[in-house]
This record gives C-alpha cells, sequence and structure tokens, in this order.
C-alpha cells in the first residue's frame, strides 16, 4: 500500500468529522497564534521603550532641577561644566531654558509645548537631527539672532503644504525667521516630541524666559562608554559650586534604558509564560481529542485489520491524521499571528519574534504526534478480536 | 492447489487462569475440503464464536494447530498474519462492521487497498462484487443509509472481492430479519454454487439446513458432524 494512499485514508478520517477535527484545529491554532502574538507584543512594547529613550540621546547627561521657584541652575554653572581639567571626558554643554509660546503666522496661531532656547551642541547632544534647512550656529547663539527651527508637528499646523523656511512667525511679540525643520521623533511619554521648536539660548531669554535659571543643562559625553565617568566629573563640579545636591537631579539616559529594558524583559516573560499556559491548555485540548477519536476508532482499527490492514499502516493513518490537525492548525496559527500583529494592541505595535514561532509550532506538533501516535500504536497493537470487542 | 483450505488439529482455547478458568475450546480437530459449505452450530457459550475468530485468525488458540491453505497460521507474525487475513479470509461480522460515513464501494474496495490493488483495477472489482450480491446501485450510499440486509451483503461483497480461498460468517444473519436473512443467504447460495468455500456460524436450524455439511459443537467439543443434501428452493 502506498503513502500517498495512507494519506488519502488519513484525509477521509479527518473529512469524516469535519466539527470535531476543525475544533482540535481551533484549539491549536488559539495556542500557537496566542504564545506567538503575546510574545511578539512584549518584544514590541521593549522596543517601543528602548527606541523612545535612545530618542533622548544615549550618550548625554541630563542636569535637573528640582526646586521650582529660584533654580540652582544658571547659565555660569553650565559654562563651569566645559572644564578640560575636571571634566574631560566632557564633548558639549547645552544650556536648555523652556517655555510654552503660542507661535503666530499670517493670522493662524498653534501654541507649541516646549519652546527650546540653548546652544547648538543641543542637536545632536540630544539626538535631535534637522530634516530641512539648518541649525542655528554658534554666531546666531552669540548675536542672539532671532532665528527657529520647529518641530514637524508645528511645521504641519502652520504651514501646510507650504515651505516655512524662510517664513517670519512671531513668537511672544518679536519676530523670528524659520531656518529649519527638525526630524521626525518617537514621542516620549504622552508630549508630543514632535511639537516644538527650538532657538537660541540668547533670542529666547531675551524674548520669552527672561534671564533667570535654567531648566536642565544637557551634557554630552565623549563617548557611549564615558558616561559613567561624566556623570561623577558634573556631579563633582556640581557638588563644589552648590553643596546643596538635593536641587538638582542627574538624569542618565543609559541607566534609564538599562532599567527600562530590563523591566520590558520581565514583562515580555510574563507574557510569554501566560501565553506557554494558553498553549499548554490547547495541547491538553489536543490530546484528549486524540484519546477519544482513537478510543472511538478501536472498533474500526479492529475492523481494518480483519481485513487484512498490518499494523504499520494502521499506525501510519494515525499518526498522519494526528500531524494534519496540529500542523494546519500550527501552521494557521502562526498565520494569525502574522496577521495579528501586523494590528496594533494597546498601543504597541507587536514585533515577531522568530524562535517564538519555531517554539510555538514545535511543542503544538510535538503534542499532537505524540498523544495521537500513542494511542493509536496501543490501537494497532491490540489482536483483532480485542479491538473489535472494545467498547 | 489441492489438499483441504481448512486443517484443525487439537484446538484448544482457555481464557483465565485458576478458578475462573473456562475452556472455550477443548480440542476440536476439523477439515473443510475446498468448495465445501459448512454450518457450524450449538448453543450460546459452546464455543463456536470462539472458533470462528481463531479460523479467521483474529484471535490465537492456546494450542494446537491451524493451516490455512497449507500455511500454519498459529506460526505467523503480525506482517504475515495480516497477509494472511487479506488474501486468505473474507470475514462476515454478525454486526456487519462496516466502516462508518465512508461509501459502500469504498467499504468494499478497502481490503483491495490493504492489498496493494491500484485504484482503477479496484473500483472495478468492488463494483463487480457488489454487483455479485445485487447491491450496484447502492455504491454510493453509506451504511446508515443501508438497511440491514443491504448492509451486511455489502460485507459480503467485501469479504469475497479479494477472491479468499476461505469466507467465514460469524452468526451472518444473527442482526437480520425474515426477509433480508433470506436475501443473504440466496447470496451464500450462489456463491457456494460458484465452488466458494464457506463456513458460517447460526444458531437457526433452518440456516443450518441449507449447507451442505453441518457441525454441532457443544462445550467445547464437536459432537455431530454430518453431510446433508443441499436443500433445493
Amino acid at each position: 500500500m502506498s503513502f500517498s494512499e495512507v494519506v488519502r485514508f488519513a484525509l477521509r478520517g479527518l473529512a469524516a468529522n469535519k466539527l470535531r477535527s476543525s475544533l482540535t484545529m481551533l484549539g491549536i491554532l488559539i495556542g500557537v497564534a496566542a504564545v506567538i502574538l503575546l510574545v511578539a507584543v512584549g518584544n514590541g512594547s521593549a522596543r517601543a521603550i528602548s527606541d523612545r529613550i535612545e530618542a533622548l540621546g544615549t550618550n548625554t547627561i541630563t542636569v535637573m532641577s528640582t526646586s521650582r521657584g529660584g533654580s540652582a541652575l544658571t547659565k555660569d554653572m553650565a559654562d563651569s561644566l566645559v572644564d578640560p581639567v575636571l571634566a574631560p571626558d566632557v564633548k558639549s554643554v547645552s544650556p536648555v531654558v523652556s517655555a510654552s509660546a503660542t507661535v503666530t503666522y499670517e493670522g493662524a496661531d498653534h501654541d507649541v509645548n516646549s519652546f527650546v532656547g540653548t546652544t547648538p551642541g543641543w542637536f545632536a547632544a540630544s539626538n535631535t537631527p534637522v530634516a530641512r534647512g539648518a541649525a542655528f550656529t554658534q554666531d546666531d547663539e552669540a548675536q542672539g539672532r532671532r532665528v527657529v527651527v520647529i518641530g514637524p508637528t508645528v511645521a504641519e499646523e502652520l504651514f501646510p503644504g507650504i515651505d516655512p523656511i524662510g517664513a517670519q512667525v512671531t513668537v511672544g511679540g518679536a519676530l523670528f525667521t524659520v531656518i529649519g525643520v527638525l526630524d521626525q521623533k518617537a514621542s516620549t511619554g504622552f508630549q508630543d516630541a514632535n511639537d516644538t521648536a527650538v532657538a537660541p539660548l540668547t533670542a529666547v531669554r531675551q524674548v520669552l524666559t527672561g534671564y533667570g535659571s535654567l531648566n536642565s543643562i544637557v551634557v554630552e559625553a565623549a563617548a557611549p562608554g564615558k558616561v559613567d565617568a561624566v556623570q561623577s566629573q558634573v556631579s563633582a563640579i556640581l557638588e563644589q559650586k552648590l553643596g546643596n545636591s538635593t536641587s538638582y537631579r542627574l538624569q542618565n539616559a543609559s541607566q534609564l534604558l538599562q532599567t527600562q529594558t530590563a523591566t520590558a524583559d520581565t514583562f515580555t516573560t510574563l507574557l510569554g509564560a501566560v501565553a506557554a499556559i494558553s498553549l499548554l491548555v490547547g495541547g491538553i485540548g489536543i490530546t484528549n481529542i486524540m484519546l477519544v477519536t482513537v478510543t472511538e476508532r478501536t472498533r474500526e482499527i479492529g475492523i481494518r485489520k480483519a481485513l487484512g490492514a498490518p499494523r504499520r499502516t494502521i499506525l501510519t493513518q494515525f499518526l498522519i491524521e494526528a500531524t494534519l490537525l496540529s500542523v494546519i492548525g500550527g501552521a494557521l496559527g502562526v498565520v494569525a499571528a502574522l496577521v495579528g500583529s501586523s494590528f496594533e494592541i494597546v498601543g504597541v505595535r507587536p514585533v515577531i519574534v522568530p524562535s517564538s514561532v519555531g517554539l510555538a509550532l514545535g511543542v503544538s506538533i510535538a503534542i499532537g504526534l505524540f498523544f495521537g501516535g500513542l494511542p493509536a500504536a496501543r490501537a494497532a497493537r491490540l489482536r483483532p478480536i480485542d479491538a473489535l470487542r472494545y467498547e | 492447489m489441492s489438499g483441504p483450505v481448512l486443517d484443525v488439529r487439537d484446538l484448544w482455547k482457555i481464557y483465565g487462569e485458576g478458578e475462573a478458568t473456562v475452556h472455550a475450546l477443548r480440542g476440536v480437530t476439523l477439515t473443510v475440503e475446498r468448495g465445501d459449505y459448512v454450518a457450524i452450530m450449538g448453543s450460546s457459550g459452546s464455543g463456536k464464536s470462539t472458533l470462528m475468530n481463531i479460523l479467521g485468525a483474529l484471535d490465537v488458540p492456546t494450542s494446537g494447530a491451524y493451516l490455512l491453505d497449507g500455511v500454519d497460521v498459529s506460526k505467523l507474525a503480525d506482517r504475515q498474519l495480516a497477509l494472511a487475513r487479506n488474501r486468505l479470509i473474507g470475514f462476515i461480522f454478525q454486526a456487519f462492521n462496516l466502516i462508518p460515513r465512508t461509501s459502500a464501494v469504498a467499504n468494499v474496495e478497502l481490503p483491495l487497498a490493504y492489498a496493494g490493488v491500484r485504484p482503477k483495477e479496484r473500483r472495478r472489482r468492488a463494483l463487480e462484487a457488489l454487483e455479485t450480491v445485487g447491491l450496484a446501485d447502492r455504491a454510493r450510499h453509506e451504511p446508515n443509509q443501508l438497511s440491514g440486509g443491504q448492509q451486511q451483503r455489502v460485507a459480503v461483497a467485501r469479504a469475497l472481492v479479494t477472491e479468499p480461498a476461505l469466507l467465514l460468517a460469524d452468526e451472518p444473519t444473527g442482526n437480520l430479519d425474515t426477509r433480508s436473512t433470506e436475501d443473504v443467504l440466496q447470496v451464500f447460495d450462489r456463491l457456494s454454487a460458484a465452488g466458494r468455500t464457506i463456513v458460517l456460524i447460526t444458531h437457526e436450524p433452518e440456516v443450518g439446513a441449507r449447507t451442505k455439511r453441518l457441525i454441532r459443537l457443544v462445550d467445547g467439543r464437536i459432537v455431530h458432524d454430518v453431510r446433508q443434501a443441499a436443500l433445493t428452493r
């Protein structure tokens, strides 16, 4: 008896009970799809978090003011951090002031969340490249020229379909010339990171914020490996200047990244465990159906043996039935997971982990084969008369 | 080929152990020649079903020799045993034992499939066998769409499609009404007239009366073995 013949027998066996076959497949489908998709969601959220943190710039340390009113951070302090002796690993220091402001262009106005005043080094340090036009220069900053680089959201709001470069906008009663548009950036938290505008520090202080304290100072390290060294150098200098270390806080992006990644990994593991349980439950379902199927068909096995079917042919038939069920169910599960992963799930874009596909598929097929094969092997070994008498 | 189709020598079958031991067969010796038509009768518990199952190679005897067409079946391994069931024996059950949700012609084709016959040839022979039992027009029906008598005739067609040396029928009319019984027995008569070797079990005297040879079994022993003139209808 040829192999294709046995396959046809198996197909006929599956078709003989379509509802049960399809329900079994559905069980495997859900198990496999759940594992792949949940792991993908975990992985996707981890990826999203690390993207956001990397968008902040991983080579930087941010000195943030913690006291609300008169902040301890001043322009002098920022300047003192540029010190080749005490802080040799510092590449650049960018003092930052920011305020919300209304930008007006030809009657249209737009409230910008954070209108940032800083120095040219900030663009590189904060990982915020300019997409079109140019960033302002050291000279612009020194002369206090009223030029501004706007974020993509601002560009869309004020200049729909128009090239904003060269246009004059009004901010806080003063005219600023748009010289560039920032690149799209992944948003951190709830705020739209693209709803921003960046201008020279001197100009912003003059027009918007006044000459008070700074909001933060962004310190860029010379290399990613030097971030920790820079952190201790910066804190040493600040300690010396301020003494009181509660009025400012150092935020280290790479530390943040590590913590967040670890959290996200835990999250992925947790989701994977939940999904694995669902696969296990699905597997028990397969096992149950296979047991019932074979037990119910023990009589049929007896008839087939009485008609002269060799043990191997019977075993092969049942193994192929089990394999088809689990392979088709598993493959459909993979397809379902792939389709599902193209949608956003709870705000996360899932990223498929290839190994989870292999693992889920492998486990479901192994379960199907083992628990389909075992009772079939037992039944095929029975003497035909015992199999026929089986009720 | 010459010699008896069936040659059974001193067959014993013992179930259970100790106190609960049951001697189903106590030394049955029997030969059946080619072309014979034999009925084995006996009350329930006389061991006739046990004998039939052993003759059909569905069960193994505790001791004794069983030669089927000159082959000692009791010494065969699983593979050869399957081959013997397929080529040498056509078995007809009391409960029909058709594969459910499978058409009549597919049921009849089954033994040929296990024998490795090509699909086209298989279909032709299966339809021929159904023709023989008068069910050619029901080839596409599934067992649950057929009456008991029709199901049993499909089972007969399935048993004879491989042209086996021996047709064994275990109470073939036990589950049938008078009309269907007559249908099935007529098929047997025709097959016997065509030279087939048939051994059947029954407890109905009128079925036994139609055969050429009547064997009566009591408590696992043959007590009666008479030739009789086949009744003519």
